[in-house]
Order: C-alpha cells, then sequence, then structure tokens
C-alpha cells in the first residue's frame, strides 16, 4: 500500500501551491486519479486523512475525479475509452491500444481555499 | 466578516518531485553513457536468482553493476556481490517501492560513467512501484511459471507501465502445468506489443536471448525514449 506515500505528496504539493497563493486556507483538494494509476481511491482517501494530521491542510477534504483510460486506436484512428484495463483494445474494432492518452493521472487540478 | 471560499486551478502532478528527479537522473544516465534497467516482480519470482547469474555472465564483457532493493536484510546484496559486481543494497524499511530518491541517494558516490549497465531491482510487489518513475531505461516485469497465468490480469497497471516481460522459472513449467500459451495471451491482453522472454535461471534455458536483448542496447548504444506513451 503506497496509498501513504502518494497521500504526502498531494499534502506536500497542496501546502507548496496554497503559499504561492498567499497562504491561504485550504478547505479542499482537488485530485484527478486515473485508473490507470496504480492508486486505490479509497485507500487513498483514508490515508490522506491520516496523513493531513498536524499539518496546515488539517480538516481539509480531498475530492477525488476518477479518469477512465483512454487509448488511441490506430485502426479506428480516434480515441477510445476503455471498458477495462484488463483489455487494452478498442471496444468498437478489437483491434490493440497500446497508445495510452488518458487514464494514468495523478493530479492536483484545484484547491478549495478560504480569504 | 464572512470568508469566501474560491477555487484555485493548481494543475500539477502529485509525484511532481519524483518525476522530476527521475528525469534528471535519467539524464545523467544518458550522460554517463549507461543503460539502466529495472526489475519488478512479486516476492519470490526469481529475481535476484536471474540477477546472480546475468551478472556473472555479463561481467566478462561488460561493467555491470547492482541496486537491489528490500524491506529489510542485506541478504540479496550479500548474494550478489559474490558475483564480484558492485552491488548495494537500498533498505526502505517500511516503504513498499524504490523512489527516484532512493535511487540517486544509493548513487551518491558511484562513478557511472564506469558502467555500461545498471539494474535496479526493485522491492518484490506488483502494484506500488507501478506509479514511481526511476529514471530507468527498461523496465522488465518478471513473473514465474507458478504464479498462475491470469497473474497480468490481476496486476494490469503494473503490466503497463513495463517493456518487457520476462517469464521465469521455466524449468519448472511441465511440473506446474505451465500454460505459456494462456500467458502469453494474457500478457497481451494488458500490454498490446509486449516482448516476452522465458528463461530458467536455473538449467539456462533462454539465457541466451535474455543477455542478447540486454547486450543488444548496449552496443551501439542507442538511446530509447521514456517508456511513457503520453
Amino acid at each position: 500500500m503506497h496509498e501513504l506515500s502518494i497521500a504526502l505528496s498531494i499534502i506536500e504539493g497542496a501546502t507548496e501551491e496554497a503559499q504561492r497563493h498567499g497562504r491561504v486556507k485550504v478547505n479542499a483538494v482537488h485530485l484527478k486519479l486515473g485508473t490507470l494509476s496504480g492508486v486505490a481511491k479509497d485507500a487513498l482517501l483514508f490515508s490522506y486523512e491520516l496523513a493531513c494530521e498536524g499539518t496546515a491542510l488539517e480538516g481539509s477534504r480531498l475530492v477525488i475525479e476518477e479518469i477512465p483510460v483512454t487509448a488511441f486506436c490506430q485502426r479506428c484512428e480516434v480515441e477510445r475509452a476503455l471498458a477495462s484495463i484488463q483489455r487494452m483494445s478498442c471496444p468498437v474494432c478489437g483491434a490493440p491500444t497500446p497508445r495510452v492518452t488518458r487514464g494514468r493521472e495523478i493530479e492536483l487540478v484545484a484547491l478549495e481555499v478560504a480569504a | 466578516m464572512s470568508v469566501i471560499p474560491r477555487l484555485v486551478e493548481v494543475r500539477r502532478n502529485a509525484l511532481k518531485q519524483n518525476d522530476a528527479l527521475a528525469r534528471a537522473l535519467r539524464d545523467r544516465f544518458r550522460e554517463a553513457g549507461v543503460c539502466v534497467v529495472s526489475m519488478v516482480s512479486s516476492p519470490g519470482a526469481g529475481k535476484t536468482a536471474l540477477l546472480e547469474k546475468t551478472l556473472t555472465a555479463m561481467r566478462r564483457q561488460w561493467r555491470v553493476a547492482a541496486l537491489v532493493g528490500d524491506l529489510a536484510t542485506e541478504n540479496d546484496a550479500a548474494r550478489l556481490a559474490r558475483t564480484e559486481a558492485p552491488v548495494r543494497q537500498i533498505i526502505t524499511g517500511t516503504v513498499c517501492h524504490l523512489d527516484a530518491a532512493m535511487i540517486e541517494r544509493a548513487l551518491d558516490d558511484w562513478k557511472l560513467d564506469e558502467l555500461d549497465l545498471l539494474f535496479v531491482e526493485n522491492v518484490g510487489n506488483l502494484v506500488c512501484p507501478a506509479s514511481y518513475d526511476l529514471g530507468e531505461e527498461l523496465r522488465l516485469v518478471l513473473l514465474s511459471v507458478t504464479e498462475g497465468e491470469d497473474k497480468p490480469l490481476k496486476y494490469p497497471t503494473i503490466f503497463n507501465t513495463a517493456d518487457v516481460a520476462v517469464i521465469t522459472k521455466i524449468d519448472l513449467a511441465g511440473a506446474v502445468e505451465f500454460d505459456l500459451t494462456a500467458m502469453r495471451e494474457n500478457i497481451q491482453r494488458a500490454r498490446p506489443g509486449m516482448r516476452i522472454i522465458e528463461v530458467s535461471a536455473k538449467t539456462g534455458e533462454g539465457m541466451e536471448s535474455w543477455l542478447e536483448l540486454l547486450t543488444s542496447r548496449l552496443n551501439p548504444r542507442v538511446h530509447q525514449p521514456p517508456r511513457q506513451d503520453d
């Protein structure tokens, strides 16, 4: 379980960004989490709360938007949302889709701040 | 006085620090002319056994070295040191994966330009190492014939971040009724186009193509782009 490490990185990043915006109080951190990121949402939420204790972000919420995997299908020449990460192939034509375009994200997108 | 909440757009990778460090390491490796190959697998897939044979076989011709990660003990480093290649243990304590900072620290006083090939053996774990770029040129995922043919479907993320799959302990395939065709299919489902190699560190079966894969990257030295597709 590396979600605690990931949570610590999120807190570090969010703290840095909050300071850049004038040491504002952070109420919530918005995160994009790809299904191919290797990070489990529930474990991350649990770890986040724990990791926030005693930091400037204590009491803040982590809001996670899950990003499904999309890949470029070379046969259809279009980006497709994949049905599952167990089968990296085009859901329409069945061609293998090694080129992943989205779904690996662990991205801080926004901070909800007061002030 | 009421405080009005507002939304501040940030847009940054949560692992920005690790990724920046990994990029710096990748540049450093390229400058020094050393090819860095990392290995991930479940505990007990045979990373160290394969590494032991590989270091011994390659040492005659190439300057090879290894970093080995484990939660505890220096057993793997001690075992690999018998090959007389430079080896260093990274003990992670409770951490279940290597990150770029650990690699940087472990390489502290190593002269990278005196190496051709550096192996990085990750902690035995098919989940956590997936999220961390170590600056490697090539990531291998190892799985042994005793682990079950559906492993790539159980851990698709790690397969998707790796470049080559190495099926180990192939000498035991018959004894455990291993279905190579099913395994190959499952690997291709999780990572289409992935190169697959079968080896036995014990009998030497497949070692030739395994060593060829490694040396093809050393001579002539051809730079490969980072493994991310996006």
